[in-house]
This record gives structure tokens, sequence and C-alpha cells, in this order.
């Protein structure tokens, strides 16, 4: 599962300080609600990112539970206040324990 | 047991009961669930606004999105679902506003619900009906 997923953020390079900014994540994953059956009746086990977080230099932006419920490569917009310049970190956890993390750069121009 | 008319009362009461019970449970869960995220606390209607499509064509992927004054936590639930719990959102100390958008997975036709934890310790909720036309012809 590890291999074919790839985290897609969006954040904007520079931002003036204490703006708010818009920020757009999307994470390929297949999200396997458990729902499902395969061609023989059995059930397809569940397979999903079940956290996803945010942090703007150690603090805290948001916090995500996910439920199967969220679809295919799950997509996030929310929005941030950037008092100054730093890097935002993104992180994705499995239910297979596996950690996908990604992050961005701001400057405060 | 002699088969009095009482006790043949009681018996299809008790059918009909049990045959009502599929239909309830997933409902039953969403109010536990409800119940968890409130500690039973009164949720009221006001400072928060759901946005789902009237119409979705694709059940797979339905845009909704939340947004709240002062929440601290938004619970999202599909009422329809074989699971009803859709996400939980937590509003950190960054946080620009307290609205987020995501894309979520809905089984049928049904209500989505949002509920809010604000920051003075209160419950509010809205909800949404979304029509379902998993056949995809738009209509």
């Amino acid at each position: 599962m590890a291999s074919d997923v790839k985290p897609r953020v969006k954040v904007p390079k520079q931002a003036a300080a204490g703006e708010v900014i818009t920020i757009k994540t999307l994470i390929s994953h297949k999200m396997e609600s458990g729902q499902r059956k395969d061609k023989e009746g059995n059930a397809i086990p569940r397979s999903i990112i079940n956290r996803f977080t945010c942090d703007f230099n150690g603090e805290n932006v948001i916090e995500v539970t996910l439920e199967p419920a969220i679809s295919t490569n799950p997509y996030f917009e929310f929005e941030a206040i950037v008092p100054e310049a730093g890097e935002f970190t993104f992180t994705w956890y499995d239910d297979d324990g596996s950690v996908y993390d990604t992050s961005k750069k701001i400057t405060i121009g | 047991m002699e088969l009095t008319r009482r006790s043949a009362i009681i018996l299809g009461a008790g059918a009909l009961f049990a045959a009502g019970l599929p239909k309830q449970g997933s409902a039953a869960t969403s109010e536990e669930l409800i119940s968890a995220f409130t500690g039973g606390a009164e949720i009221g209607a006001g400072d928060i606004e759901l946005t789902a499509p009237e119409i979705a064509e694709n059940g797979n992927t339905v845009p909704i999105a939340v947004s709240s004054g002062s929440a601290a936590e938004i619970l999202v639930l599909a009422m329809g679902n074989p699971t009803p719990n859709v996400a939980t959102f937590k509003f950190g100390k960054l946080a620009g506003s307290r609205a987020a958008s995501t894309r979520i997975r809905l089984a049928g036709t049904q209500d989505v619900v949002a509920i809010a934890k604000l920051d003075d310790g209160s419950f509010v909720q809205a909800s949404s009906t979304v029509k379902v036309t998993i056949g995809g012809c738009g209509g």
C-alpha cells in the first residue's frame, strides 16, 4: 500500500504576517471501506487512512479523524493563520501503521 | 404454553418489534455516536453551517463543507450509511477559521448531520438531505 500513496498539498509560498491562508490537501489512497465484497463474496478488509493532522511550527492547525465514509483519495480544504515564516507539516496515518508526511515552507512577504 | 388471545398479541407485537429492528439498527448506532460525542448534553441549533449538494449523482464522492464561528470540534454523520460516522474535525490554535471541506461516501439518499462542540461547551447541529442518484443520468 505504501508504494502508491502520494500526498499533494497546495500552500501559498508567501503570506503577510497574521494572514489567513487556504490550504488544500489530497492524498492518493484507495480507502477500502471494509464493506465491499470481492467476486467470491468475501469481504475485502478495511484499509483506510484514519487520521490526518496539519501543524505549523509545532502548533496544531487541524486534526481530522477519518472513517470509512471518506471518499477514495481523501481531500481536505481548510484555513490556517500564518503568524511567522515557517513550515507546515502534514501527516496522514494509515490503518496498517504507515505514516505519510510532507511539508511546505512559507515566507513572510 | 397455552396460546391465549393475550399471549398471541404479545407474540405478534414482539415479532413486529424484532422485524422493525434492522431498520432502526443504524439509527441506534448514530444515536450512540451522538451521545458519545456530546456526553448526553442537549443539542441546539445555531452557530453551524453544513453545505452539501441537494442532489449527488455519484454517491462515492459527495463534496461537503462544514463551518461554524466558534466550534472546537465538528462531528459529521451520514445517517443512512452502514456505519454512520464520517469524520471528526478538531481545530487547533492556528486554524484560520472553524471550517473545513472534504468529500464523503453516501450509500443512498439520506440526511447528513454535522454536530459542533462550541468553545463554551454547548452543542449545535445542522443537517441536510442529499439525494443520491446511483444510476447517474443526472435525474
